[in-house]
C-alpha cells in the first residue's frame, strides 16, 4: 500500500538461495510435535474417530520454523509468484490489465511462465469459465487474474457458475488501493474500496491483503479453502502497491506458508448408522445423486452401496455420479416408487421429491408431491457447511428425516460398512432376491431408450440423438470426454453413451449462467489434454455467442477440442416461455420473419459458425443439415483435433 | 391432477360421440401439407420438435407422432391442457389449422426398428 519505502536492496543470487531454503523447509516442527505424550496416548487407545494428533494441531496452529525469507528490496510481484508457485497450479488463463501489470512481469519473466503457464483470454468470463472445467476433470484449481473493478464485472457470472456448482477456482482481481498515489484518470476508476464485495455472496473467502506477508498468508489459505470441500470459489484482492513495490517486511521474518491438504468433512457417526438402519430395511430405497462424486473411485464406492442395497440410483446433472451402464441406473421416475431416498448432495432436494407445474399466467404454478406419504428423506451433502443468504442457489426448503452435513466422496466409506453392518442374513437375502428383476427392468428400459432414439432418426434438421450417436461411433475407440453439453440434447449422451467415468461427463454449469459452455470445455479439454484424451462437447448456439473470443484462446494455446455446434437458431428455453405466456394470454405469439416469437431466434441471418472459428484458428466446417453427411464430417475433425489442433463443426439440429 | 384428467377424458368422450353422429370425418379432414408448415407458425416444434419426436426436456418424453393420439383426445387435450402445456384456444389456433396438425402428425412414417440401425443397436 504505503509507497516510496523501497528498503534496502538485496541481491538476486542471496535472494534466491532463500526462495530455495523457504521451499524445502517448509515445515512446522515435526520432531517436537511427535515427542509429545497426547500423540503417545492417542496412538495407545485407538478410538473409532481419532483426536487431532499433537502434529496435526502444530501444522495447523503453530508459527511455521522456515529461515526469513530473503527477498527485501525485491519487487513484491516476484515474491508473489514464488508463494504461487508452492502450491500446485499448472495454468492461469486472464484477460491482461493494467491493475496487475506487476505479477504479471513477475509471472512470465521472473516465473519463467511456468507452474502456472499464463494462457491469453479474450474475456474474463471465459478464464474463469475455462478454470472452472479445468477443475471439473483434473481436481485441481487454476488461477484466474482479473481487472479490479470491470474485469471482476466480466467474471462475476463464471465465478457464480462455478460457485454454484461447488468448483474450486482462486481469483485474483488487480485494484489500486491508495488514493493519494495511484495514477489518475482511469486506474483511478478501475479501483474501488472493496472489490471483493462485488462476488462475496458468492465466494467461499476472500481477503485483501496490505502487505507482501499479508499475501502469502492469504493467498495458501485461500488455495486451501477453496480445496476443502465443499469446493468453491475465492477471490482475492490484488493491490498495485504491494505489487510493483519492493518487498518490505517490516524487519520481521517473510516467509512462505506450508500448505497442509484440509481433510473433507465426513458425516457424523450417529447419522450415518441411522441412515444405514433406515436403507437396510427399506423395501424400495433409492439414491439420487446430483454434484456428489468427483473422482472415478467415488462412483465406484456409490456402485458398492447401490448394489449392497440394490437401490435404483437416479443421476441429476451435478456430476456423471453413477455408470450408465450400470443395471441400477434409473431415471427419475423411480422417485416415485421409494420408501427411503438418499439425496446426495441434492442441488435442490426440494425439487427432486416434489413438482412445480409452470401452468398459468401468474407464474404461481403448481407444486405437488412426487414421493408417497411417510417416504423417508437421507440427506447427504456439503450445502449446510457453506450458508450464504443473498442469492437463492440453496433453493426451497425440503426438511429431510436425516441430515447428514459431510462430502459424500469421503463418507461413503462409512455408510457402506454401516450398511453391511446392519444388514442381517434376511435382510441381505431379501435385497439379493431383487438381482434379476433390476437386471431386467433395466435392459427393458435401455431398449425403450434405443427405440425413442430412433424416432427422428432421418430428419433434418439433424436429430439430437442422431448427432450424439454418429459422435460416439467416431470416438468409441479413444479415450473420450464429452467434457460439457451446453443447450440441452435431451440428456441423449447420458442415455445412450456408456459412461463410467467422472471426465466421461463433467456436468452442468451449477448456475445456468448461460455463456459458460464453450469456455468451460477449452478447459475440460486443458485437463484432459495433458492425460492424452479426447474431447468433445456439444455447444448450444445462444451459449456459443456470448464470449467467443475463448476460440481463439484454444488455437493460441493447441488445446485440442472437437466442438459439434447444437445450433437449433434460437434461445429455445425462451423461445418456449414467451410462447407460453401468449397462449396464456389468449394472443398469437408474433414471430416477425422468425421460426419462434420475435426476440429468442437466432437467425435472419443465421451465423456461420464454422467461418467464426476458421478465423480464429479452428479447423471447421458446416453447416450441415443432412444427417448422412454428419459421419464422414465428423470423421474428418476428429483426426484434425487427434493432431492437436480445435475443430468445430456447424451442425444444424432440432430444438432439443 | 385427477380432476383435469377426468376433463379431458369427458371432453375426449364427447367428441367421440359427436363423430359418432356424424361429425367427426369433417372434423379430422385435415391437409397433411399444410399442417407442416402450421405445425411450425403455431410453435408446437418447440417443444415437440419438427416430426412431433418430443424429449424429456420438454414435453415428459411424450412422443407425438408417429402413431399420434386419435383426433378426438388430440383435439380434446390441444384445448384442455391444464399441464405442463400451454392450452391453445381456437382464437390463436383455429380447427381448420389444428385438423391440419393432426394430418401432419399422421403423416409421419412409422419408425425403424431401432435393432435395424447400426448405430443404435450396438
Amino acid at each position: 500500500m504505503a509507497r516510496g519505502d523501497s528498503g534496502p536492496k538485496v541481491d538476486r543470487r542471496k535472494f534466491l538461495t532463500g526462495v530455495a531454503v523457504a521451499g524445502a523447509a517448509g515445515t512446522v516442527a515435526p520432531q517436537v510435535a511427535d515427542a509429545t505424550p497426547a500423540a503417545s496416548a492417542a496412538a495407545a487407545r485407538l478410538p473409532s474417530a481419532l483426536p487431532p494428533t499433537a502434529r496435526t494441531i502444530a501444522a495447523e496452529t503453530g508459527t511455521p520454523d522456515v529461515p526469513p525469507y530473503a527477498g527485501h528490496g525485491r519487487p513484491g510481484s516476484d515474491f508473489m509468484v514464488d508463494v504461487i508457485k508452492t502450491l500446485d497450479i499448472k495454468y492461469l488463463p486472464c484477460n491482461p490489465a493494467s491493475s496487475f501489470r506487476g505479477i504479471h512481469e513477475s509471472l512470465i519473466d521472473y516465473g519463467g511462465n511456468k507452474m502456472p503457464e499464463l494462457l491469453t483470454c479474450t474475456h474474463e468470463e471465459s478464464a474463469v469459465g475455462m478454470a472452472h472445467g479445468y477443475f471439473k476433470v483434473a481436481g485441481k484449481p487454476l488461477m484466474s487474474l482479473v481487472h479490479g473493478t470491470v474485469g471482476l464485472q466480466h467474471a462475476s457470472m463464471a465465478i457464480y457458475n462455478a460457485f454454484c456448482d461447488r468448483a474450486a477456482v482462486i481469483v485474483m482481481g488487480g485494484t489500486d488501493l491508495d488514493a493519494a498515489y495511484r495514477p489518475p484518470g482511469v486506474p483511478t476508476v478501475h479501483s474501488a474500496q472493496d472489490i471483493n464485495g462485488m462476488v462475496r455472496d458468492y465466494t467461499k473467502w476472500d481477503d485483501t491483503p496490505v502487505s507482501a506477508q499479508h499475501f502469502a498468508l492469504s493467498f495458501v489459505r485461500a488455495y486451501k479453502i477453496a480445496t476443502t470441500p465443499p469446493y468453491a470459489p475465492v477471490m482475492l484482492a490484488l493491490d498495485a502497491g504491494i505489487q510493483q513495490e519492493p518487498v518490505n517486511s517490516h524487519g520481521q521474518k517473510l516467509y512462505i506458508p506450508k500448505y497442509v491438504k484440509g481433510t473433507p468433512p465426513q458425516g457424523e457417526m450417529g447419522a450415518v448408522r441411522e441412515a444405514a438402519r433406515l436403507l437396510v430395511n427399506a423395501e424400495r430405497p433409492v439414491i439420487v445423486a446430483d454434484r456428489a462424486i468427483n473422482t472415478t473411485p467415488g462412483i465406484k464406492l456409490l456402485v458398492e452401496l447401490a448394489e449392497l442395497l440394490q437401490a435404483p440410483v437416479v443421476r441429476q446433472r451435478g456430476r456423471l455420479n453413477f455408470p450408465t451402464t450400470h443395471y441400477l441406473s434409473r431415471g427419475a421416475p423411480a422417485i416415485r416408487q421409494a420408501d427411503v431416498i438418499l439425496g446426495l448432495e441434492l442441488t435442490d432436494y426440494w425439487a427432486t421429491v416434489n413438482g412445480f407445474v409452470d401452468n398459468n399466467e401468474h407464474g404461481v404454478g403448481i407444486n405437488e408431491s412426487h414421493i408417497k406419504p411417510g417416504t423417508k428423506l437421507i440427506s447427504l451433502g456439503t450445502n449446510d457447511l457453506m450458508t450464504k443468504s443473498n442469492y437463492q442457489e440453496f433453493q426451497r426448503f425440503q426438511p429431510v428425516d436425516v441430515q447428514m452435513a459431510g462430502d459424500v466422496e469421503a463418507t461413503l466409506p462409512s455408510l457402506i460398512e454401516a450398511v453391511k453392518s446392519a444388514l442381517t442374513s434376511d435382510r441381505k437375502a431379501a435385497i439379493e432376491r431383487k438381482i434379476d428383476a433390476n437386471k431386467k427392468a433395466w435392459q427393458k428400459a435401455r431398449e425403450n431408450t434405443r427405440q425413442l432414439a430412433a424416432i427422428a432418426w432421418d430428419a433434418s434438421p439433424i436429430s439430437t440423438a442422431r448427432l450424439t450417436m454418429e459422435i460416439y461411433a467416431q470416438i468409441k475407440d479413444l479415450d473420450w470426454s464429452m467434457a460439457v453439453e451446453s443447450g440441452n440434447t435431451s440428456n441423449w449422451s447420458r442415455r445412450l453413451l456408456p459412461m463410467d467415468k467422472h471426465y466421461h461427463w463433467t456436468g452442468s454449469s451449477g448456475g445456468y449462467g448461460v455463456g459458460w459452455g464453450l469456455p468451460a470445455a477449452i478447459g475440460a479439454a486443458l485437463a484432459n489434454r495433458d492425460e492424452g484424451r479426447f474431447t468433445v462437447n456439444i455447444q448450444g448456439d445462444g451459449d456459443f455467442m456470448y464470449a467467443p473470443g475463448v476460440l481463439w484462446t484454444a488455437a493460441r494455446h493447441k488445446i485440442p477440442l472437437l466442438t459439434v455446434m447444437h445450433n437449433n437458431r434460437g434461445y429455445h428455453q425462451e423461445v418456449m416461455h414467451v410462447q407460453r405466456m401468449a397462449n396464456f394470454r389468449n394472443r398469437v405469439a408474433y414471430l416477425g420473419n422468425d421460426m419462434a416469437p420475435l426476440g429468442t431466434s437466432i437467425q435472419n441471418p443465421d451465423i456461420e459458425y464454422h467461418k467464426m472459428a476458421e478465423s480464429m484458428g479452428w479447423w471447421a466446417k458446416g453447416p450441415i443439415k443432412d444427417p448422412a453427411q454428419l459421419a464422414p464430417a465428423i470423421k474428418e475433425a476428429v483426426a484434425v483435433v487427434k493432431s492437436g489442433q480445435p475443430a468445430l463443426l456447424n451442425v444444424w439440429t432440432q430444438p432439443r | 391432477m385427477k380432476r383435469h384428467i377426468v376433463r379431458i377424458a369427458l371432453t375426449a368422450v364427447v367428441a367421440g360421440a359427436l363423430s359418432s353422429f356424424g361429425y367427426g370425418p369433417a372434423f379430422a379432414a385435415g391437409d397433411a401439407a399444410k399442417g407442416k408448415l402450421q405445425f411450425v407458425k403455431h410453435g408446437c416444434w418447440q417443444c415437440h420438435g419438427f416430426r412431433g419426436q418430443g424429449s424429456v426436456a420438454t414435453s415428459g418424453g411424450k412422443v407425438l407422432a408417429p402413431d399420434p393420439l386419435p383426433w378426438e383426445a388430440f383435439s380434446a387435450f390441444v384445448r384442455g391442457t391444464n399441464r405442463a402445456m400451454p392450452p391453445f384456444s381456437e382464437k390463436i389456433l383455429p380447427d381448420s389449422d389444428l385438423q391440419d396438425i393432426h394430418a401432419y402428425l399422421e403423416s409421419v412414417p412409422k419408425t425403424a426398428d431401432y435393432k435395424s440401425i447400426p448405430l443404435l443397436s450396438q
